[in-house]
């Protein structure tokens, strides 16, 4: 932008039907792609966390939610989203996007450095992510067809107004959400909008569906902790897509965003290794995984608010938190099969809440927080903007997940449940280890085609 | 004719082979088993739950072996298996009616 307003006179005639900035679009392009690939990484992090008999269910729910949510974020989510305001900073127009048809043309692009078709899918896979994190709370137990209509009705009715509130700022004669434009809350990349809603949308939908059976009297073993290794490090790589591709350009904020995304998941994941090395006597490679996200979570809302040394307190703090608000579960008894309530709920109300003591107006968001002399002011918006997004979450996803419970049911038959949800509900098997599995029989030697349970 | 079952420490099977293979025996079939005795479980830790596991590791080895050979094979087992911790295994010998070689339908002694 600056070298563009340098050279006014050469570039006069390109200005005046796009601003696009290459260097912009590019990098929008790339975090874009990142974002998706924390879906499979999510995948791999929750499938590696549940039993060998429910694995494929788990990275299924992630899947599932990756195709119905693309699809309806672009027919209406979108538009509810990021849509003319239609009441007191609530709802986006439903209808001014609908379909992305009118984004395909650079005219529709107005001031923006990046194309808004490019920045609309950006912001899906947002909502793709933030849905997905969600099933991580009803792991073992729940019908596929009842996940994919809740994910569904979720992402229009809790997602779409949320992201409303947080992320539509106003430009010009646009008017957007009640929280960035009049309460003024500091939420980067989504410490609300993804991790705190995403959290209470998972305690809502664990008491409703409730507790697997066995649970915490049988032992649930992670099946295999290298997949959550791998799915955990492929989160961090995408988190950089997700943190520095919310400054929707390549530029010096984009580099401080990266730079605080890094150090807050280094921190994270040292925090909870210290915390359960003191208090359980071993530094485990979930406790590492698990930091790390932890971390993430936190600079989710902050990365553009901290120093590089407030990162590094920010991401342990979260880590230490976390690794302790997994505890809570046991102690009052909700099945919140993956710890999403105590790593994302958690963690992003540290980051959310934590905007207000850290905040230094040197990093890209330029305001102070209670640490650095601006008082509680920021603290206070920070608050509201985090408890109303939490009590929304909860209260909907409650009522939307009842609903399903009570109409088409969301619970698989008690037997199923015990004998495994992959071979019950997908019909099929995630692991073919033994080596009798490619035998067959001289005289029935012929496949069974199409006869499943003849 | 007897067959000889053992089940030991993962870790000692090793040794277990290159002992029986130093009293001639030539072959055997090997699973990899589960199970508890005295020595119980372990606890494992996640994300600061304790889970007791039950179940430990073990390796089973089954051979057939001529009446005369019983008491090497057993010594050789008993001997390279042993630690002195809870744990080491156990090791039983059962009398069989008949043995079938597949390949040739050799029976009995000559199949052993």
């Amino acid at each position: 932008m600056s070298l563009l307003s340098e050279v006014p006179t050469v570039h006069a005639l390109s200005v005046a039907t796009s601003q696009l900035d290459s260097g912009d679009t590019a990098w929008l392009l790339a975090a874009s792609a990142l974002v998706l690939l924390m879906a499979p990484g999510l995948a791999l992090f929750y499938g590696g966390l549940v039993r060998s008999k429910s694995v494929l269910n788990m990275m299924m729910m992630t899947f599932g939610a990756l195709a119905a949510i693309c699809i309806l974020w672009v027919l209406v989510g979108y538009s509810l989203a990021f849509g003319d305001d239609v009441q007191s900073g609530l709802i986006g127009d439903p209808t001014q996007y609908a379909g992305l048809g009118n984004l395909m043309s650079a005219d529709a692009n107005g001031d923006s450095t990046v194309p808004l078709i490019l920045f609309a899918v950006f912001q899906g896979l947002f909502c793709v992510i933030t849905g997905a994190l969600v099933s991580g709370a009803i792991a073992d137990r729940a019908r596929f067809g009842a996940w994919m209509v809740f994910v569904s009705v979720w992402t229009l009715v809790v997602y779409a107004p949320v992201a409303h509130w947080v992320f539509d700022f106003s430009s010009g004669d646009h008017t957007g959400g009640w929280l960035a434009n009049r309460v003024g809350l500091v939420d980067f990349a989504g410490g609300t909008a993804v991790e705190i809603c995403s959290g209470a949308s998972a305690l809502a939908l664990a008491l409703v569906i409730g507790p697997r059976i066995g649970f915490g009297k049988e032992p649930m073993r992670p099946h295999n902790l290298t997949l959550v290794m791998l799915g955990a490090g492929l989160l961090w790589f995408g988190w950089f897509g997700f943190n520095a591709g919310s400054a929707l350009g390549a530029n010096q904020t984009a580099a401080v965003v990266f730079t605080t995304t890094l150090l807050a998941g280094a921190a994270g994941s040292l925090g909870w290794l210290i915390l359960e090395r003191v208090r359980y006597g071993h530094a485990t490679s979930l406790g590492a995984a698990s930091g790390l996200v932890a971390g993430l979570v936190a600079i989710t809302p902050s990365c553009g608010s901290l120093s590089p040394v407030g990162s590094i307190v920010m991401g342990f703090v979260a880590g230490v938190v976390c690794a302790l608000a997994v505890g809570l579960k046991y102690r009052f008894g909700y099945d919140d099969s993956l710890d999403v309530v105590g790593v994302h709920l958690v963690g992003g109300l540290v980051g959310t809440f934590g905007i207000g003591l850290l905040a230094t107006a040197a990093a890209p968001t330029g305001v102070d927080g209670l640490f650095y002399g601006g008082g509680v002011d920021q603290l206070g918006r920070q608050l509201l903007g985090g408890g109303v997004v939490l009590a929304y979450a909860f209260v909907l996803s409650g009522i939307i997940g009842f609903i399903i419970q009570k109409t088409m049911g969301f619970r698989i038959d008690e037997e199923h449940e015990v004998t495994g949800i992959d071979q019950i509900l997908h019909a099929e098997t995630a692991y073919d280890l033994h080596a009798t599995s490619g035998a067959r029989s001289e005289t029935s030697g012929v496949l069974t085609q199409g006869g499943l349970g003849a | 004719m007897k067959l000889v079952t053992a089940v030991v420490k993962p870790h000692k099977w090793e040794d277990v082979r290159v002992a029986l293979e130093a009293v001639g025996v030539t072959g055997m079939t090997v699973s990899e088993v589960s199970g508890y005795g005295r020595q119980k479980g372990h606890t494992e830790v996640y994300r600061g739950a304790e889970y007791d596991i039950a179940l430990v590791p073990k390796i089973r080895l089954e051979i057939v072996v001529d009446d005369g050979d019983v008491d090497a094979v057993v010594e050789a087992i008993t001997g390279s298996a042993h630690t002195g911790r809870i744990g080491d295994g156990k090791v039983w010998v059962v009398p069989v009616d008949s043995v079938v070689r597949v390949r040739t339908g050799e029976r009995d002694d000559a199949a052993v």
